[in-house]
């Protein structure tokens, strides 16, 4: 019963990590129906920057943390501006190729800074360490992933319920139109949410960053594990999001632990493909049929 | 004037005998290439031809039938190792073993079709990226397939003549490049190619038009994968080792910034596309050793970032190619041909 147990908590901590790249994915695309492929090169980048503050300038975790959210949201609004804003009236594909292309910028910018070497990412908290639940361990890296993330999805909730930029944004999502008529400026809303976007991102790659070993690829498959979550959950909807990626975790850990280890990343894209096979919009949300 | 008077003008291979006798100079430019070429070029030659292959099949896919597909390195990879395998482990002669690779592949594409029925944009690109990675996992844990150190391709025999050396792959490679380069170009001004560009254009207009959705998606994409598998077996042999390692994400985006930079719903222009950015990604490896530029991004490197991961800026070239042409020029670089084309056609007046 004890690895029952175990691979329940593994499942959630990864699965946190999937819900908050899934989340960070969602934000984009419910504003401007981009599927950012860019994020985990995003996070990536920002987990990077942490490292280097860290590692090279002694500047304290905390401090860091900080300076890296600040750090991403920048990121995030400079992409935006640089190279979706003079995009006009670009194709879903169009999109894609635009994200997919800011990837490879941000990947290559990666690999050039920092080298393929695989780095720790120091973390005050232990590995080994933690508390007792009757019988099974639950490591403080584990708690810590696990807060951070609620934490994270906690203060988006309650951004986007009570301040005037989140409603704002949600003002966007709903008709963008509109919204203007209304007086709210949209491409600076639509700025300010690839920053928002690019924060969530980076809490994910800080949260993954000590689990896996830090190196340019280090983002590539929690960010397709959080696309799919994403696709999961429908793709608009937050909560779907993260019941989507927790789902996820649980549902890649299990098998691992369980069926195949060596095949766990394959399974959850079967699960992504069997699942919207049957429901084409993704578990929380209403498929809408298309009409001419 | 490029006006067609009536339906069999509009099927003809060749529009007008200045298109042929262009393609014949070019064919024939390509056929005597290896009596000059040294060893380098005739390889870099061997790259582009096989990048062309998968440029002109992910168009039919992309630009053609407006699906969108990030899974092509799982063709790729699955064309590369049937090929392979059916030589080294079945005894298959190359002639036969390469279509059948073709015809694996493009079962995967009908497979993989199938959810793209009911998917669209975002969901259907997750879709295709979860089966180019689950067909690199699979085969990386495969003790079939070799592992992680994949295995190393047998020499391309056909009969008793064995191709080993550069110019006899480039004869080899050219050969199927040309046939399936002409052969899509019928395909397309078939029924089945309008079919194809109808359900691009409107997916409920096409079916009220009596086109079986079903079918030719399905067959978008399995043709798509036939030309991708048949580029992966020649590339098997062009580099004579395949590993799982190679087929991830990075090639399937390169081979999308190959049909984008071509310009979409062009074979020519997959074709450009093709042959610049593989030329463009040679270059870029090696980019410390150019003259004039390379000491100075060097010198950079060393005081800011590190001399190591200078290669890196091949992606960073290429994602910014990538993101330039979207924003600039969406048809590629056959828009610019089009552009150019229409400038000169009232010339001088």
């Amino acid at each position: 019963m004890g690895i029952f147990f175990d691979l329940i908590i593994g499942g959630f901590a990864i699965g946190a990590c999937y819900a908050l790249v899934a989340l960070a994915m969602v934000i984009i695309y419910k504003t401007s129906e981009v599927p950012n492929f860019a994020q985990g090169e995003m996070a990536m980048i920002a987990a990077f920057v942490a490292f280097t503050l860290i590692q090279s300038y002694g500047v304290g975790f905390w401090t860091t943390a900080a300076i890296t959210v600040v750090f991403s949201f920048l990121l995030g609004c400079v992409l935006e501006l640089a190279f979706l804003r003079p995009a006009k009236n670009p194709t879903v594909l169009g999109l894609i190729v635009i994200t997919l292309g800011a990837e490879m910028i941000l990947y290559g910018i990666a690999g050039w800074k920092w080298g393929a070497n695989q780095n720790p990412f120091p973390v005050p908290f232990s590995e080994y360490s933690g508390i007792m639940v009757g019988g099974v361990m639950i490591t403080e890296i584990n708690i810590w992933t696990f807060v951070t993330s609620l934490v994270m999805m906690l203060l988006l909730f309650l951004f986007f319920r009570y301040t005037k930029v989140g409603v704002a944004m949600k003002a966007v999502q709903q008709n963008a139109f509109a919204a203007r008529a209304m007086g709210i400026p949209t491409r600076r809303i639509l700025t300010f949410t690839w920053g928002l976007s690019s924060v969530t991102g980076a809490v994910a790659g800080m949260l993954i960053a000590p689990i896996a070993t830090l190196d340019p690829n280090m983002m590539l498959d929690p960010m397709m594990k959080g696309f799919a979550a994403a696709v999961l959950g429908g793709m608009t909807s937050l909560p779907g999001a993260a019941i989507g990626g927790y789902l996820l975790g649980l549902i890649e850990n299990f098998f691992g632990g369980y069926v195949s280890l060596e095949f766990k990343s394959v399974v959850a894209f079967a699960v992504i493909v069997l699942i919207l096979c049957v429901k084409p919009s993704g578990l929380f949300v209403k498929h809408y049929e298309k009409k001419v | 004037m490029d006006m067609k008077r009536d339906y069999f003008e509009d099927i003809q291979l060749f529009r007008t005998n200045t298109v042929l006798v262009v393609t014949v100079i070019f064919l024939a430019i390509l056929a005597i290439v290896p009596f000059f070429a040294g060893a380098y070029t005739l390889y870099v030659l061997n790259l582009i031809a096989i990048h062309s292959i998968v440029a002109i099949g992910l168009n039919i896919l992309v630009g053609y039938t407006g699906q969108i597909s990030l899974g092509h390195a799982g063709f790729f990879a699955i064309g590369a190792y049937s090929c392979v395998l059916l030589m080294v482990k079945a005894g298959v002669p190359f002639i036969f073993a390469l279509p059948a690779a073709g015809f694996i592949s493009a079962l995967f594409g009908f497979v993989l079709g199938l959810p793209s029925l009911r998917l669209e944009g975002p969901y259907l690109a997750i879709a295709t990226l979860g089966f180019g990675m689950a067909v690199t996992q699979v085969i990386s844990h495969s003790d079939f397939t070799g592992g992680h150190m994949g295995i190393k391709a047998p020499p391309m025999s056909l009969g008793s003549f064995v191709a080993d050396t550069g110019a006899e792959q480039y004869a080899v490679i050219m050969t199927i490049t040309v046939i399936l380069a002409i052969a899509a170009v019928n395909l397309l001004k078939s029924r089945v190619g309008r079919a194809f560009v109808a359900i691009r254009d409107s997916e409920v207009a096409a079916e009220a038009m009596g086109i079986n959705l079903p079918y030719y998606k399905t067959l978008a994409f399995a043709v798509s994968a036939f030309y991708t598998g048949i580029a992966g077996a020649l590339m098997a042999f062009a580099l004579e080792h395949v590993s799982a390692g190679s087929f991830n994400l990075i090639l399937s985006i390169t081979f999308l910034a190959m049909v984008i930079v071509g310009g979409l719903a062009s074979v020519m222009g997959s074709i450009l596309g093709a042959a610049l950015l593989t030329y463009l990604q040679l270059k870029l490896l090696v980019i410390h050793e150019a003259p004039g530029i390379g000491p100075f991004l060097l010198e950079i490197s060393k005081r800011f970032l590190t001399p190591e991961g200078i290669p890196n800026i091949q992606s960073i070239v290429i994602g910014a190619i990538m993101i330039a042409i979207v924003i600039f020029e969406p048809l590629g670089m056959h828009g610019i041909y089009l552009r150019t084309k229409r400038y000169w056609r009232t010339w001088p007046f």
